[in-house]
């Protein structure tokens, strides 16, 4: 068996390491006791001198966050991490907004759920995922047209999780404009935000979710960025922090790691995206060499993420695949996991039209901390691995179904 | 050896990969998410992976969680209703080891690289007569669990341990209880996994297939009553008719599902002198010469008594072979599997085809 350190990781889309610059901004807000200082443990919401050293130290947060997202520090709204934020958006709070949700159907859970649970509308996507502007307009024509049902919230992600591919937000921007005009655009950047300055990326949506430990901050953390003029009450009500729009202490020791994750991030964005894109486009042209493996969204052009790798894998069953590389150390995701740990089926791989279990959806997606050794072990280990099932015969897998 | 356990998230299992642990194997548990809906242990057994992962921590071993509802749906839940649909009575426990644990575990394991598959179960592998491995009995009598195993009754028996076998469920939950392990007190899992208590067998299937009302009628074909599915009927039966009229009491004798007729008769109608077995298998190194005749015992359900009987080979068409009580028996429903003992040794196995 592999030790756990010595393991190759490359699920980086599912989460990525603490940054040094994140563990060393928190680290004072962390300490106990006698050693505690301000403002380590000052509730920012108190009016008393140790109150308002939290505050300055949350307000300062606030500006760096605000700084590299391209918008006023009071319209971030910090949350318990990407999929509140989904949340909050897609509902406008609690009570939701007058209407229906639109969301593009290879939305992340935290978006797709929340817009199930409202019964609201998925928009078709294309071969890689995307959702064209065509598709959206048509969507939203449709739902104007005789049906009295209105729009309350459009809902498309900057870059899919799954396969990484990279949505016009400007273009779509302009079809909300057009065919449900006053109808917030809201934008699930949280696979994007490591890799995509999303003041260009995200400036046309009104609403941008983003998480810090897909990129170096703290599990537990994210934020909402709402744009004045954008209406919008809180999901969780309480002391009315956060301008009214979540209540709750704020986290203040994991924001401050937040925003020191997403400045480094940003200081190292086009270094870090070259190196990795290069170290990703490597293993591709390596691993498309097998006969047993083809890109997912190879060859429709999209845009990808640099960090993201989507390979489908014939004739064998995604879980047997994974434990096969996990045997190697190497560690790679299916696309998605059901509660209880098991793979499951992925809604994203479904709505591009790949359909049943003949084909294993394998997504590998590197870091900021990956190097080539690890990109050298996740080849050899794919190799291997399909050599074994070659050899050994995996379980029968169940035909496409219809 | 490296052991790839099934781990349930009950008792059984969890002291059975303590057992493995102590051997000094180098064990791997791996939980089966079979059933995708609601069961009496919540949503997606969830609450089962968790104590189950537990367990694992505990003991120090890796836990995976294999997703097998799709194929459990394909080869246990989808051919349990259309048995029922047939007028078959079916045993899913049967068909869950035949297809999940007993094939598509054991190759993963083997796909994996482990020597040998270990569950819970109260069974026992031992040599038989002549050195072939063979399936017996559980230590624990009403425990016993070697009748719902006997798919495995021809297979790979090296590659597989039962390592509870040996004890009685009270010893099992001793060692639980004494290596702390989170699974001591819990309650063993009844009847069909994939059926909640609170909505039972009549929805669960009416949900999958058409459910047909029928007439009940006496062995002189007299109408004595209807049910309103003859679907959920089953050759022995006595509860759950509502028949007219008191009297002795009555057994459901046959069922015509097609016919939408149940016939009930006397406890005395209902006894036979042999039942036909089809997909008739061996244990290794048993060959129908040398059992035909012979003084065996035939159990016909997961809980009942093996009662005596012998084989009769002599004529029977290809596959089949007669199961001649020695006293009159009950008459078995189509579709339950009858498994031939000779001692605690499981011999033979079947369908039962007709009788």
């Amino acid at each position: 068996m592999v030790a756990p350190s010595e393991y190759v990781y490359l699920d980086h889309a599912a989460t990525t390491p603490l940054c040094e610059q994140a563990r060393v901004a928190m680290e004072p807000l962390l300490a106990s006791g006698e050693r505690a200082r301000p403002p380590s443990f000052g509730n920012p919401s108190g009016s008393h001198a140790l109150a308002r050293i939290a505050t300055r130290a949350l307000d300062e947060a606030r500006e760096r966050v605000a700084a590299v997202l391209g918008c006023a520090p009071g319209e971030v709204v910090f949350t318990s991490g990407g999929t509140e934020a989904d949340n909050l958006a897609v509902t406008g709070g609690m009570p939701p907004r007058p209407g229906v949700p639109v969301c593009g159907a290879t939305e992340h859970p935290a978006v797709l759920e929340p817009v199930r649970a409202l019964d609201g509308v998925e928009v078709a996507v294309d071969a890689a995922g995307r959702v064209l502007p065509d598709a959206l307009a048509g969507t939203l024509e449709r739902l104007g047209g005789g049906t009295g049902r209105r729009a309350s919230v459009v809902s498309v992600m900057c870059a899919n999780n799954e396969l990484g591919t990279i949505n016009d937000l400007d273009a779509l921007a302009a079809v909300v404009h057009e065919h449900a005009p006053g109808v917030p655009l809201h934008s699930d950047a949280v696979q994007a935000a490591p890799w995509l300055d999303l003041s260009v990326a995200a400036r046309a949506a009104d609403l941008v979710s983003v998480s810090a430990h897909k990129l170096g901050g703290p599990k537990g953390v994210g934020a909402l960025v709402v744009r004045a003029g954008s209406m919008l009450s809180a999901l969780i009500h309480g002391g009315g922090q956060e301008r009214g729009r979540r209540g709750g202490t704020p986290d203040l020791a994991g924001i401050v790691g937040f925003a020191a994750a997403l400045e480094a991030t940003a200081s190292q964005r086009c270094s870090q995206a070259a190196r990795v894109a290069a170290l990703r486009d490597e293993l591709a042209a390596e691993l498309e060499l097998l006969e047993a493996v083809s890109p997912t969204v190879g060859t429709t052009g999209a845009a990808v993420l640099p960090g993201h790798l989507h390979l489908l894998v014939e004739g064998v069953s995604a879980e047997e695949l994974l434990l096969l590389l996990e045997q190697r150390g190497v560690c790679a995701s299916a696309g998605s996991s059901c509660a209880s740990g098991a793979a499951a089926g992925s809604h994203v791989v479904e709505a591009i039209g790949v359909t049943g279990r003949d084909r294993a959806p394998l997504r590998i997606s590197l870091g900021a901390t990956t190097t080539r050794r690890e990109i050298r072990a996740a080849a050899d280990a794919l190799r291997w691995a399909l050599a074994r099932l070659a050899e050994r015969g995996g379980s029968p897998v169940l035909e496409a179904r219809t | 050896m490296r052991v790839l356990v099934a781990l349930s998230g009950g008792v059984d299992s969890s002291v059975a990969a303590a057992e493995l642990v102590e051997q000094g194997h180098e064990v791997v548990a791996a939980t089966m998410k079979l059933w995708g809906g609601e069961s009496d242990t919540g949503c997606c057994s969830v609450g089962d992976v968790e104590d189950a992962r537990r367990s694992a921590a505990q003991l120090g071993i890796d836990h995976h969680v294999f997703n097998y509802t799709e194929e459990f749906d394909r080869h246990v839940v989808a051919p349990y209703a259309a048995d029922h649909a047939a007028g078959l009575t079916p045993n899913p426990c049967v068909e869950c080891n035949r297809h999940l644990k007993f094939d598509l575990f054991m190759r993963r394991a083997d796909l994996l690289g482990f020597d040998a598959i270990a569950t819970g179960h109260h069974a026992r592998i031992g040599r038989g007569a002549g050195g072939s491995l063979r399936i017996r009995r559980g230590a624990d009598a009403a425990k016993d669990q070697s009748y719902v195993l006997h798919p495995l009754l021809d297979g790979p028996l090296e590659r597989v341990l039962f390592p509870i076998g040996h004890l009685e469920k009270s010893e099992v939950r001793e060692r639980a209880a004494r290596l702390g392990l989170r699974t001591a007190a819990k309650p063993d899992s009844q009847d069909v996994c994939f059926i909640t208590r609170r909505d039972g067998r009549r929805s669960f299937l009416a949900e999958r297939i058409e459910l047909h009302p029928g007439q009940v009628l006496d062995t002189e074909g007299g109408s004595v009553g209807s049910v309103d599915a003859v679907e959920l009927v089953t050759i022995g039966q006595r509860r759950g008719l509502d028949l007219a009229g008191g009297g002795s009491r009555r057994f459901v004798t046959s069922v015509d599902v097609e016919g939408r007729v149940v016939t009930v008769g006397s406890e005395a109608d209902l006894l036979v002198g042999h039942v036909t077995i089809g997909d008739v298998r061996l244990a290794h190194g048993i060959d129908p010469a040398c059992i035909d005749g012979k003084d065996l015992a035939a159990q016909t359900s997961a809980h009942g008594a093996a009662q005596p009987a012998r084989l009769s080979f002599h004529g029977a068409e290809p596959g089949t072979t007669v199961v001649r009580w020695r006293s009159p028996h009950r008459a078995v429903a189509p579709g339950q599997s009858v498994v031939v003992y000779d001692g605690d040794e499981v011999v033979a196995s079947g369908v039962v085809s007709g009788t």
